[in-house]
């Protein structure tokens, strides 16, 4: 009977294909921003020579990205379930892609637990180079694949593809500069500048993709000049002077918001470009895509119980861990 | 190059194969490590704040590993089974993004504080993280398995249209999600885990007591919880997987007919206790003549049914598809059953000796447990086999064929670079696991008297290691 009644019509009449677009979009941007900040962290601790530095960088990332990283599983996982032609052409079709995201991600993910289990200093060079290796290729290879996804790019390398790619490096260490400020007992200026140099070099390759986009992408044109686009693009701008404002004045909360930010923006920037097309090598629009009104209310049943629940995971991992990191933190 | 079809299925076996072993220690250890918590937060001696900080970083070490072979699997089914996931993902699909927002956050958060926060939060918090990480890895064991049910007993769909295409549209999400299978597969799963788990500790307590460590009084510990352990689940999977067996022969005759290696539909059906093909063309799958079978008549079908030994079973001729590679069936559902039946008898000589007050003066029982630290995975292993090969060749039974559901646009080049580079990758993460983990073990338990809180450092073991 409830399931009867489920199957008739969405939950209170309201939109679930576009509450759902946002909602993949959303654990999109919560990844780039909260792993993506443990990313930018093994970019850094390939960048800066100290070795209390490179201590706090570990024991700051170690309780978190185990958890952050669910939100790209997420991602799928919602992919999966609300728009599985999504799912299945998207990451079949970029294919050795993908599979050089995991693999990057595979490398980020064991390096530091296995760098900790041996103190000799050879092995500890070796996970530690494999730690900066996965930490900087997985945000790239993602960059490459959201812009493929994007402009529907044919092959594995793209232009806008290897543009977004550094974007998403770039972007990653401007949150893992902030985050690593934020858990340094003692401001390192190298850290502090790197984090400038990576949020200048996040707003030209910005610029630089919103004008590719606009210049030789079809269709592209006419919403890169609509109000929200812009309005966007200018978030991103002012919040990239707050952030160096920020970073300068030690107000490194502040800056990893602001990042926080700057990420929401940047993916929103993607969804509204994409939409109401939501898979533009197969021309598949989101509505088209999406499974019965059944599989959407059930899923947003479960979405409205347990997101709630997620974020309280989350605000209480992040509060257990606040303050500096004390290095040699473990079991 | 390799079949795309061909290279697409290696992987996912060899993929989930690997995986596995890992999230069964680490499901398995979770009630441990909650118990040794809760006497520790308790206040019930040093002895379990060791226990638990040893065994934690197993278990770290082994979640970690458990995390990234894992990840690879969320997204296979799109890049390899595109055309499956198309096809079924609008049911599919749904218990995969729940296990994601009901399980994998809460496992992996709270892990976060189990493992690095003993310092940072109250006692009465810090169990509670033990606890919900344990939590959170059993419900990510209820979505994969209510999904994988699906797989085997499909329910609560019918065929629709969707973007052009034919695919499964979900009609009642209770029938597909309640199926009758998952509650076989949790409670049988669950029970594998903690066993090996049990095991693989134990093992581990036998090999030091033999070597004489003098942490003897924390080896004892961990080796009489595991034989409680052993003591309870051993036995509750011989009775339930029984059961379990019945439940298959109403629900999937064919893979009972690949358990039972029947062609024949037949009353009185043997139960088979060895079956050799003898026709080197066909050795997987091979044909009544092509193969030696020695079996008890009336056997199966008296497994089978509870009982009745004249009951008909329906052999491979009453089927319209093709055969699977059954041998691997039969003979891995043998070697799960024979290793099931060597942990009751190893649970039982210990628990004897135990009663006795002599469990740690059999050296052969604590040579018997250094031998079988890794035989549940092993039994976990056939166990799947059993399942998965026992389904082919449907992905979803009776609905949808593994070959039909690969992606359609994948090259024999694509398939074979991830193949191949999923064997060198995966060998090299267990080849780690296991020489980092006998490192923990060789370098065993900080000793007593050293900060009782947990602040030592993550990588303790290599200091006394050497």
């Amino acid at each position: 009977m409830i399931a009867l009644s489920l199957a008739d019509a969405p939950l209170l009449g309201l939109p679930l294909v576009e509450i759902w677009y946002v909602v993949m979009f959303l654990t999109l941007a919560m990844f780039l921003w909260l792993d993506g900040s443990n990313f930018g962290i093994g970019v850094l601790f390939g960048l800066v020579d100290d070795e209390n530095v490179e201590d706090t960088m570990l024991t700051a990332v170690a309780p978190l990205w185990d958890g952050t990283e669910v939100w790209l599983i997420v991602f799928g996982g919602a992919m999966f379930a609300v728009f599985p032609d999504v799912y299945a052409q998207l990451f079949s079709g970029y294919y050795l892609l993908m599979f050089m995201i995991l693999g990057s991600l595979i490398l980020r993910g064991v390096s530091p637990e296995f760098r900790e289990q041996r103190h000799d200093e050879r092995w500890q060079r070796l996970w530690g180079t494999l730690f900066v290796v996965g930490s900087t290729l997985a945000p790239f290879f993602l960059g490459m694949f959201a812009a493929n996804w994007l402009v529907a790019a044919p092959g594995l390398f793209s232009v806008p593809g290897v543009v977004v790619g550094l974007a998403i490096v770039a972007l990653s260490t401007v949150e893992g500069a902030a985050f690593t400020s934020m858990k340094l007992e003692e401001r390192s200026e190298t850290v502090v500048n790197y984090g400038y140099l990576a949020q200048g070099s996040y707003l030209l390759l910005a610029v630089l993709t919103v004008v590719y986009l606009y210049l030789f992408v079809d269709g592209m044109a006419a919403k890169i000049l609509s109000p929200l686009a812009i309005a966007l693009v200018l978030l991103t701008a002012v919040l990239g002077l707050a952030y160096i404002w920020m970073l300068r004045r030690g107000v490194a909360l502040g800056a990893f918001v602001g990042s926080g930010v700057q990420t929401f923006g940047l993916v929103a920037l993607v969804a509204y470009l994409l939409y109401p097309t939501i898979y533009p090598a197969g021309n598949l629009t989101a509505t088209e895509a999406a499974v019965s009104t059944l599989g959407l209310n059930v899923m947003s049943i479960v979405l409205v119980i347990f997101l709630p629940l997620v974020l309280l995971y989350f605000a209480v991992l992040y509060s257990a861990f606040r303050g500096p990191a004390r290095a040699g933190e473990g079991y | 190059m390799v079949d795309p079809v061909l290279a697409s299925r290696l992987q996912f076996a060899w993929t989930t194969m690997v995986h596995i072993i890992f999230p069964t220690i680490s499901m398995g250890l979770a009630p441990f490590l909650v118990y040794w918590t809760w006497k520790e937060v308790r206040g019930d001696g040093e002895v379990y704040a060791r226990l638990r900080r040893f065994w934690a970083k197993i278990f770290g070490l082994t979640f970690v590993v458990g995390t990234v072979t894992g990840i690879v699997l969320e997204f296979e089914f799109g890049t390899n089974f595109a055309a499956y996931a198309s096809a079924v993902g609008g049911i599919f699909g749904g218990p995969l993004a729940t296990e994601g927002l009901m399980a994998f956050f809460l496992e992996s958060t709270m892990l976060g504080i189990f493992l690095f926060g003993r310092d940072r939060v109250s006692d009465r918090m810090y169990l509670a993280a033990a606890f919900l990480t344990g939590l959170g890895s059993w419900l990510s064991a209820v979505w994969i398995l209510i999904a994988n049910s699906w797989m085997q007993v499909p329910r609560g769909y019918e065929m629709g249209t969707r973007a052009g295409q034919e695919v499964a549209v979900i009609t009642d999400p209770v029938a597909a999600y309640l199926n009758p299978r998952f509650i076989w597969m949790f409670s049988h799963m669950q029970m594998a885990a903690v066993l090996s788990a049990a095991l693989f500790i134990a093992g581990i307590a036998a090999y030091k007591l033999l070597q004489g460590s003098d942490e003897g009084q924390f080896w004892k510990k961990t080796m009489k919880v595991a034989v409680v352990a052993m003591l309870i689940t051993a036995p509750f999977q011989a009775v339930q997987g029984d059961a379990y067996g019945r439940h298959v022969h109403e629900t999937q005759p064919a893979k009972m007919a690949a358990i039972d290696a029947l062609w024949e539909t037949q009353a009185y059906a043997p139960e088979y206790l060895v079956a050799i093909p003898t026709n080197p063309n066909d050795l997987l799958s091979p044909r009544p003549d092509d193969m030696i079978r020695i079996g008890i008549p009336g056997g199966a079908s008296f497994l089978a049914t509870g009982g009745d030994p004249s009951e008909p079973l329906k052999g491979f001729e009453a089927f319209d598809f093709e055969t699977p590679p059954f041998m691997l069936v039969f003979w891995s559902f043998r070697a799960m059953v024979g290793l099931g039946f060597w942990f009751i008898f190893l649970a039982l000589w210990a628990g004897y000796r135990w009663r006795k007050g002599e469990l740690f003066e059999d050296r052969l029982l604590q040579k018997a447990f250094v031998v079988s630290t890794g035989l549940g995975v092993l039994a976990v292993e056939f166990g799947w086999m059993v399942t998965e090969i026992g389904r082919q060749p449907w992905a979803i039974q009776g609905v949808l064929k593994v070959a039909e559901g690969v992606s359609p646009g994948l090259t024999g080049t694509e398939a074979t670079i991830t193949l191949v580079g999923f064997v060198l990758a995966y060998t090299a993460l267990m080849a780690i696991w296991g020489y980092l983990g006998i490192r923990i073990v060789r370098s065993g338990p900080e000793p007593a008297g050293a900060d009782a809180t947990g602040s030592a450092t993550a990588g303790d073991a290599g200091v006394t290691g050497e």
